[in-house]
């Protein structure tokens, strides 16, 4: 009964997996499918397709035998999204959207997927192909014609590791030898675990700085059990691409972080949330799974520790932003709708199935491995007092080196933009669209918990980038992936979209201005989860950050654009 | 349903009492019961569309329930009273903010009251009307939404549901199948209905859904008109009553020997209502003829403006050429201009064609209605007529309007207290009773 503290509804954690099947089998859930999973599962299939429309990599019409995924955040906007749809229409025969005649590709567009420092990006089944180009797209599209297996033609990602802190400071790229951080548990008992990440003052790098030490000895104070760890790898922050490259390069270090989190809580089973868009590394990090099960870092007794027993399985995610959010992540693991829950309880309460849970992102896990491994000491020495340590830092934009760059908390915008080497720095954006935008005016903050936070994207445009075009793709984005639950988020972000495109238009009034900052500020303060609360954060702030930008024209009390021969177009049909 | 109820209601641990301050008024409660129950108990209204006392933890879905909890804003609902909790509902700010969220849900559904079968018997009309939301700040955004006729007892009215998810959480099978579920996700959300399961579903068990809906979403057929017009228990009273009659203080009325001012007023893409409605203030009319002058107006029949105009009145919206044109027209010659009633401020009852293509529309109209013989009719179509617009604008998106007085119509004495505000700065407030409008 404790367990349905959610919902009434019970939990089906083999669900997202089944749907997969299905998916996986015929390009799309047929209605058969439907009816067969309704009576596995014994829901209705009302039920199921609340879930299945969910997720946007599910279909449930014919979505082609290979089926494309483009990628528009803003940076492939500004690197030449629109041609390379373009191409992609023309070689394909497809619509965006749609299928073509033959049933071959199918095309989508999806929001980012991971890859902002190699835009334009796109899936094909599901394998990643980058810095895409017109003549790129028709070669790769020729060749898939050609019957060239997929896995031939697809990219291997570059990790781009551009910078790490001097004098043997980093904590994550560097030397790396599996095992060495697990096998430190041995003769430490879990409270000296949590003291030692206490000590470390590590705090959660998924955007919520939440100090990790504390959440996990918070949920082993828990009675109920068992406790479960979740690991979030569904990085659907735009910009963000930080724990790609950590899973990429060193698959098994978050592995680690997840079994020394459960030695300290007291849990037994770990689950890595895995976002659809980062599949290609699913075969990656499974095999690294079974490698630490046999070398017994897995299974029973871990590393030799007697009764410590740690099963890790991996969960794919089916396509939504909003999953990361702890709780929305929780539903969907059950196998439900990805809708964040109220805050009635945190995770640790209840968290998976009811039980306490522990909830922590790629890069936080990957950091109490080392700070295991290496030491607070080490992790101290890097950094600032308060925010010690290092981050990693997502960049890209309009700069000749994006990529990963793990830098010392303490590091300055300003120096940050001579290392990757933006030109023209003029607008960036800091912890992707639900952070906030920053000028040249702010060149001097520092990265840190009290100065700059960052939950890890930095991107950077240059002067001739369209402001308006980066805050419509924004609120675009939030549009598309708000969970659709609560009316402030469903319908503001709806609103204010609209209200952009009227401004793009060059429609915009003054008081325009002022019903973004009002209507802004309402969601921020009546929306139900995080994506609501600060989907409006930069948009708001644009307008005190960019002021020059949003001078208008006063207008004449005429609408220019309202055109009366368009608008008598649909009517002129019926002229005999 | 019942199994569910049961199975879900709390056992509620007897705990110590507590005190809490709700708008500076002290209150004894016991610890850990509902924020909204225990304000409700002690009269004081908060707004509230999807809490269910039994349901917990509940919905949290609407977020009209807003109220600042010890000095951050939060919704009610999810409050369980603890000692010395400082609730603030009526503050300026939360009164907007909760104001707000309802209009919201006015400009994402297509709400058309009037044609309504719940029109009376609503929560969120109610809400509506208790925090004295007369237009919808926001733009309406007209989506197009079907109604499903498809289940075997229910219509589902898309266009009014507002995803409250009462029915998703309470609508169950004997075998606890569920019969709802909120479908796709952001602005597409929809609630689907099962009608496997629906078919299923005994007709009190129906009625039930139809109960709990807030909105005029779940339909019975047969049985939609469960509550008559007049009949309706938000007809006459706020349920707030002390708070509204203090507000509602009517200012001095007319201040004498004024300056005549030169009226214009039209009738757009309008039912003549608002103009109908402007002569409703009977004999008044007669003083304000001391004190203004009318230039072009369906009232005195003057077909032409022959001098610049201080204040022009605009019924309705734009659906033809000539309401473009006419209105242009307005724009040229009245200083001010004042968008009259819901049709002139988002298209109104006209606007219900938005989201239908027009072809379809004249089609309907002209072809294949049930009074046409085929082959016999043609869709109008004259170089002399006005051409027909793609869809009915507001008049702000043609010209820029000064002022909007909303209503359907607009009560006679809101038009004229604006008018008179506007042209000699007259205070004025409006009555409780006088932005109902149904
Ligand atoms: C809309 C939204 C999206 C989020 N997406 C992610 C994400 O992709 N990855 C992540 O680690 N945390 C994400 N979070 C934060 C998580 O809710 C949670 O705070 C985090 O996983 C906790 O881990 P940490 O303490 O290690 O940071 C998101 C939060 C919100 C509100
Ligand atoms: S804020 Fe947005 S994403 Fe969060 S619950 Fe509300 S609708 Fe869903
Ligand atoms: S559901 Fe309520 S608010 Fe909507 S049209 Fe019907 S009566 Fe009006
Ligand atoms: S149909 Fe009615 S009860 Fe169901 S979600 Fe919509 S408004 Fe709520
Ligand atoms: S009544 Fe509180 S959120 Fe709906």
């Amino acid at each position: 009964m404790e367990a349905e503290a959610f919902s009434n509804r019970r939990a089906h954690p083999e669900l997202l997996d089944t749907l997969w099947e299905y998916q996986n089998q015929h390009g799309y859930i047929r209605d058969e499918d439907l009816e067969q999973c309704s009576k596995e599962f014994d829901i209705s299939s009302i039920e199921l397709e609340g879930v299945i429309s969910f997720y946007h990599f599910f279909h449930r019409r014919p979505a082609g035998k290979f089926t494309i995924y483009l990628n528009n955040s803003i940076v492939s906007e500004f690197k030449g999204f629109q041609r390379v749809r373009e191409a992609f229409e023309r070689e394909t025969g497809a619509r965006f959207g749609e299928v073509d005649p033959s049933g071959m590709f199918g095309l989508f567009e999806t929001s980012c997927i991971g890859l902002s420092d190699q835009e334009p990006a796109a899936l094909i089944n599901f394998l990643p192909f980058t810095n895409l180009n017109t003549l790129k797209v028709r070669q790769v599209i020729a060749k898939i014609k050609q019957g060239v297996p997929i896995e031939e033609v697809c990219d291997e990602v570059e990790d781009n590791i551009r910078y790490v802190p001097p004098g043997k400071r980093a904590v994550f790229f560097r030397e790396y030898f599996p095992g060495n951080a697990i096998t430190k548990l041995r003769g430490l008992s879990p409270e000296q675990v949590i003291e030692e990440i206490n000590r470390s003052k590590l705090s959660g790098r998924g955007g919520a700085f939440f100090p990790t030490g504390l959440k996990w000895g918070l949920c082993r104070q828990q009675p109920a059990g068992p406790k479960y760890i979740v690991c979030n790898a569904d990085e659907g922050e735009p910009g963000t691409f930080k724990d790609r490259v950590l899973m990429n390069a060193m698959p098994s270090l978050a592995i680690e972080g997840m079994a020394i989190a459960g030695y300290a809580v007291g849990a037994r089973e770990g689950i890595l949330y895995l976002r659809a868009e980062y599949s290609w590394m699913k075969a990656k990090l499974e095999k690294d799974i079974e490698r630490f099960y046999r070398m017994g870092l897995l299974g029973k007794n871990v590393a030799g520790i007697e009764g410590f027993d740690f099963d890790i399985r991996l969960q794919l995610g089916a396509g939504s932003y909003v999953v990361g959010e702890e709780t929305a992540m929780l539903n969907s693991m059950e196998g439900k709708r990805g809708e964040a829950r109220v805050k009635q309880y945190y995770p640790i309460e209840r968290g998976f199935l009811g039980l306490p849970t522990v909830v922590n992102n790629v890069e936080t896990l990957c950091a109490a491995a080392r700070i295991l491994e290496l030491g607070a000491d080490h992790f101290l020495k890097a950094g600032t007092a308060t925010s010690p340590g290092t981050k990693l830092i997502s960049v890209s934009g309009d700069c000749h080196q994006p990529g990963v760059y793990e830098i010392e908390y303490g590091m300055t915008v300003e120096e940050l933009l001579k290392l990757c080497q933006a030109d023209a720095p003029y607008y960036m954006q800091v912890s992707g669209p639900s952070g906030e935008c920053i000028s040249m005016a702010d060149k001097k903050r520092a990265f840190s918990k009290e100065d700059l936070s960052c939950g890890g994207a930095f991107m950077v445009f240059s002067k001739h980038r369209d402001i308006l075009q980066i805050l419509l793709n924004f609120t675009t984005f939030f549009k598309e992936e708000s969970c659709g639950v609560c009316t402030p988020c469903r319908a503001g972000n709806f609103i204010l979209q609209r209200k952009l495109e009227k401004m793009k238009l060059g429609l915009a009034q003054n008081s325009d201005y002022e019903d973004i900052r009002q209507w802004g500020h309402i969601m921020q303060i009546a929306s139900r989860c995080g994506l609501g609360k600060t989907a409006t954060n930069t948009l708001i702030k644009a307008l005190d950050t960019f002021p020059e930008y949003f001078e208008v024209k006063q207008s004449d009390g005429f609408n220019r654009k309202f055109d009366l021969t368009k608008a008598t177009e649909a009517y002129e049909k019926f002229k005999s | 349903m019942k199994n569910s109820k049961a199975k879900r209601k709390k056992k509620q641990p007897t705990k110590g009492a507590v005190t809490i301050k709700i708008d500076g008024k002290e209150i004894t409660a016991k610890e850990g019961q509902n924020l909204v129950q225990i304000a409700r108990e002690n009269g004081i209204f908060i707004p509230s569309l999807c809490y269910y006392e039994h349901i917990d933890p509940p919905l949290g879905t609407c977020r009209v329930c807003i109220c600042e909890i010890d000095g951050k804003p939060a919704p009610a609902c999810m409050q369980k009273v603890k000692e010395n909790m400082e609730v603030r509902v009526n503050t300026p700010e939360m009164e907007d903010t909760r104001k707000a969220i309802v209009e919201m849900m006015f400009a994402e559904g297509n709400h058309f009251c009037p044609a309504c079968e719940k029109s009376g018997d609503c929560s969120l009309q109610h809400m509506g009307y208790e925090m004295g939301v007369s237009i919808s700040r926001f733009p309406h955004l007209f989506k197009d939404r079907i109604i499903d006729f498809h289940p075997k007892r229910m219509i589902i009215e898309h266009n009014r549901c507002v995803k409250c998810h009462r029915c998703v959480e309470e609508v169950l099978t004997k075998e606890g199948k569920q019969v709802f579920s909120l479908c796709n996700r952001g602005n597409e959300t929809v609630v689907g209905i099962d009608y496997e399961q629906e078919a299923k579903l005994t007709r009190e068990e129906a009625l039930a859904a139809m109960q709990l809906c807030p909105t005029g979403a779940i339909l019975v057929r047969g049985k939609s008109m469960a509550k008559p017009f007049g009949d309706r228990q938000f007809d006459n009273q706020s349920v707030q009553k002390e708070e509204q009659a203090k507000k509602a203080v009517v200012e001095a009325a007319v201040k004498a020997a004024k300056e005549k001012k030169v009226i214009a007023t039209i009738s757009l893409a309008g039912c003549f209502g608002c103009h109908m409605s402007m002569l409703d203030i009977d004999l008044g009319f007669i003083d304000l003829l001391e004190v203004v002058e009318f230039n072009k107006s369906p009232i005195n029949d003057i077909k032409k403006f022959t001098q610049q105009c201080d204040i022009g009145l605009i019924e309705g919206g734009c659906c033809n050429s000539e309401n473009v044109e006419t209105l242009r027209e307005f724009r040229r010659k009245c200083d001010i201009l004042v968008a009259v009633g819901e049709c002139s401020i988002w298209g109104g009852l006209p606007a219900m064609r938005n989201m239908i293509p027009l072809e379809e529309c004249l089609e309907e109209a002209y072809l294949n209605s049930i009074t046409t013989v085929a082959g016999e009719h043609i869709v109008p179509y004259h170089e002399d007529l006005p051409k027909i617009l793609d869809k009915v604008y507001p008049c702000n998106e043609i010209v820029k309007i000064d002022y909007f007085i909303p209503g359907c119509p607009p009560n006679p004495e809101h038009i004229w207290k604006a008018v008179k505000n506007l042209l000699w700065g007259d205070q004025y407030s409006i009555l409780y009773s006088e932005f109902k409008y149904d």
